[in-house]
């Protein structure tokens, strides 16, 4: 169900906790499956059940709680922006509009190519680097300019 | 005029980028206060003593002293004991426990180390903020490195003293930053704050006694330990021990980290962030993260940033995020955005909160859009009354403070909102 190397990681996080506490890897487990997957299927949550040894409904619980898992396919780059205050302050909000106009499309959206989901983000922890952007969730860009973001998306798409 | 300081974010200099790393940090008197006490076999009550002399007070919001929680874990405790670090840092306008783990990650490790010693902890947990993947990273790094180098581990530097420490990444919840939220997220499941009592120091990870403190509280103990905390609240004002980050966003030329001593003027603080954008005049500061009263600006100016000091303005000093509005900004939007995030991040488990969050962010968002009504205003008033203190975590009180105090200091603009259905500024 899910790639030998992705096991190995998540072997690596449960290693981690108490031997009787296998549920704190999940989730990584979940992030780990996601990085593979793309998105978080009924079946890979119920695989991560199992694996772990928990009720598949708590796997749910935890997919659903936390904002960074995709519970549906999306777009190949979800790029999700910051527009909280402290960025709003300093371009987030433009940042924002700007990507919106270059994509044609409004937040929690994917792109008709399938290349680009776009989400708005809560305080990632960046606010003297605003505007700031994550791309799937691992990379931060920071100090986001209209230029910046032209550069972004070309790389992206090529 | 103050100079900044550099205690915990020795290092960072986007020059040398490899300041991080534990033969760096070594050079930096890094491990010394470690060494410092397995050398000297000092008993682990001195140190608790050390840290309560030095004032040094939660860095993660509420401000509690240090000493004092340290000292509320069972000593005499047979079974697993746990310490945890809280890197969520995800109350908006806060980006410094970033900067501690990307540029200096041991003085972390090493802060851990020594509060494990002093509680006789075996075992600890880093929880990092999930949008940070690359400071995640790095901590994995850092951990190996003082694995490997023995300042982790069985049996450290060759003493009775063990300790492991792992890294636990969360994965976007702002509530996860609430202490017993972020044990339940440890423990698998989701983040949803615990009833209170009984307190972490008797039940927390795992049902076993545990201590929680923020990244910047445990960065600030290895100098305690090396100068001594006379020293360190010295550094300080009576009360309020030592240096303190100050995250800086909003309307300044240069938003950034500013590692000060606590007492410092605001007026130099600010000034050390380059000055007001565009020459621009100070309307309003939140000077301790959004879940903090905001301040008018003339007040802020004449106010010194230390934990005594904000409190007798009005405000909190919190996390130390200071985000800074000049006079272009509508406060009605500002808080419309604020009230927004806090329904967002409401875990729902209090009627209060799960709903009151709703109802200040639509009654907010109708005021912004031309769609208020004269009563509003009051009925803001009532429902903040109605959602603090009446809910199991802070988050409730969090997202009535802002919106009391915006009212409080700005309420002519609400009700120009209202009454001409447009902006002021
Ligand atoms: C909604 C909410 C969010 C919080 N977020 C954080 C956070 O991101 N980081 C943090 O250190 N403390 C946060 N806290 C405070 C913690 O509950 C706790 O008081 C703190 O980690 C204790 O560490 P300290 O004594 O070293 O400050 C938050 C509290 C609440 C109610
Ligand atoms: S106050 Fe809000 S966030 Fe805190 S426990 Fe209650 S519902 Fe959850
Ligand atoms: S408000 Fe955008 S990163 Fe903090």
């Amino acid at each position: 169900m899910l790639s030998a190397e992705s096991l190995e990681k998540i072997n690596r996080e449960i290693a981690k906790y108490p031997a009787d506490q296998k549920q704190s890897a999940v989730m990584s487990a979940l992030a780990i499956a996601q990085d593979e997957k793309g998105w978080l299927a009924t079946e890979t949550m119920n695989f991560i059940a199992k694996y772990l040894e928990m009720p598949a409904i708590a796997v749910y619980e935890v997919a659903t709680f936390y904002n960074m898992y995709n519970l549906k396919p999306l777009g190949k780059y979800k790029i999700t922006v910051c527009t909280n205050l402290p960025c709003a302050l300093s371009g987030g909000n433009v940042a924002a509009d700007y990507l919106k106009q270059k994509l044609g499309i409004g937040f929690n959206e994917t792109t008709a190519d399938g290349l680009f989901t776009l989400k708005e983000g809560e305080c990632m922890g960046a606010c003297g680097d605003a505007p700031v952007l994550l791309v799937n969730n691992k990379r931060m860009c920071s100090f986001m300019s209209n230029d910046q973001i032209d550069q972004l998306l070309e790389e992206l798409r090529k | 005029m103050t100079q900044p300081v550099q205690i915990i974010l020795a290092g960072v200099d986007p020059a040398e980028p490899d300041n991080w790393r534990l033969r760096n940090y070594l050079k930096r008197d890094g491990y010394v206060a470690l060494k410092k006490i397995i050398a000297n076999k000092i008993p682990p009550e001195a140190i608790i003593e050390e840290v309560k002399k030095s004032a040094l007070r939660g860095r993660g919001g509420a401000g509690f002293p240090t000493g004092l929680k340290w000292s509320f874990m069972p000593r005499q405790y047979e079974g697993d004991k746990y310490l945890v670090c809280n890197s969520d840092e995800g109350e908006p306008g806060t980006f410094k426990d970033r900067d501690i783990m990307q540029y200096n990650p041991h003085i972390l490790i090493e802060g851990m180390l020594i509060a494990a010693y002093a509680m006789g902890v075996k075992t600890g947990y880093n929880y990092v903020h999930g949008e940070i993947w690359k400071t995640y990273e790095r901590m994995e790094e850092a951990v190996e490195e003082a694995r490997q180098a023995g300042f982790l581990g069985n049996k450290i530097l060759g003493s009775d003293f063990s300790f492991q420490l792992y890294n636990h990444h969360g994965y976007g919840a702002y509530i996860c930053g609430e202490e017993t939220a972020l044990l339940e997220s440890i423990e698998g499941k989701k983040g949803q704050p615990r009833f209170k009592p009984p307190f972490p120091a008797s039940f927390g990870l795992y049902g076993k006694p545990t201590t929680i403190n923020n990244t910047e509280t445990f960065a600030s103990v290895p100098w305690i330990i090396r100068h001594g905390g006379e020293k360190y609240l010295q550094l300080g004002r009576p009360n309020n021990g030592g240096t303190k980050i100050f995250s800086v966003s909003g309307h300044v030329n240069k938003p950034g980290n500013y590692e000060v001593p606590l007492g410092t003027p605001f007026a130099e603080l600010l000034e050390m962030a380059g000055g007001m954008r565009g020459g621009r005049k100070l309307k309003g500061c939140i000077p301790g993260g959004s879940s903090m009263p905001v301040l008018p600006g003339d007040v802020m100016m004449k106010t010194d940033m230390d934990y005594d000091s904000i409190a007798k303005a009005g405000s909190m000093l919190g996390s130390g995020a200071v985000i800074i509005m000049d006079d272009t900004t509508c406060m009605v939007k500002a808080l419309e955005r604020l009230s927004y995030f806090y329904y967002e991040e409401s875990c729902g488990q209090c009627t209060p909160c799960r709903e009151g969050t709703g109802w200040l962010y639509r009654i907010v968002n109708r005021i912004e859009h031309g769609k208020g009504r004269p009563e509003d205003l009051d009925l803001l008033d009532n429902l903040a009354d109605n959602i603090q203190g009446r809910t199991i975590c802070a988050l409730g009180d969090a997202a009535a403070m802002p919106v009391r105090a915006m009212l409080q200091h700005f309420r002519d603009e609400f009700a120009y909102h209202i009454e001409h259905k447009k902006c002021m500024v």
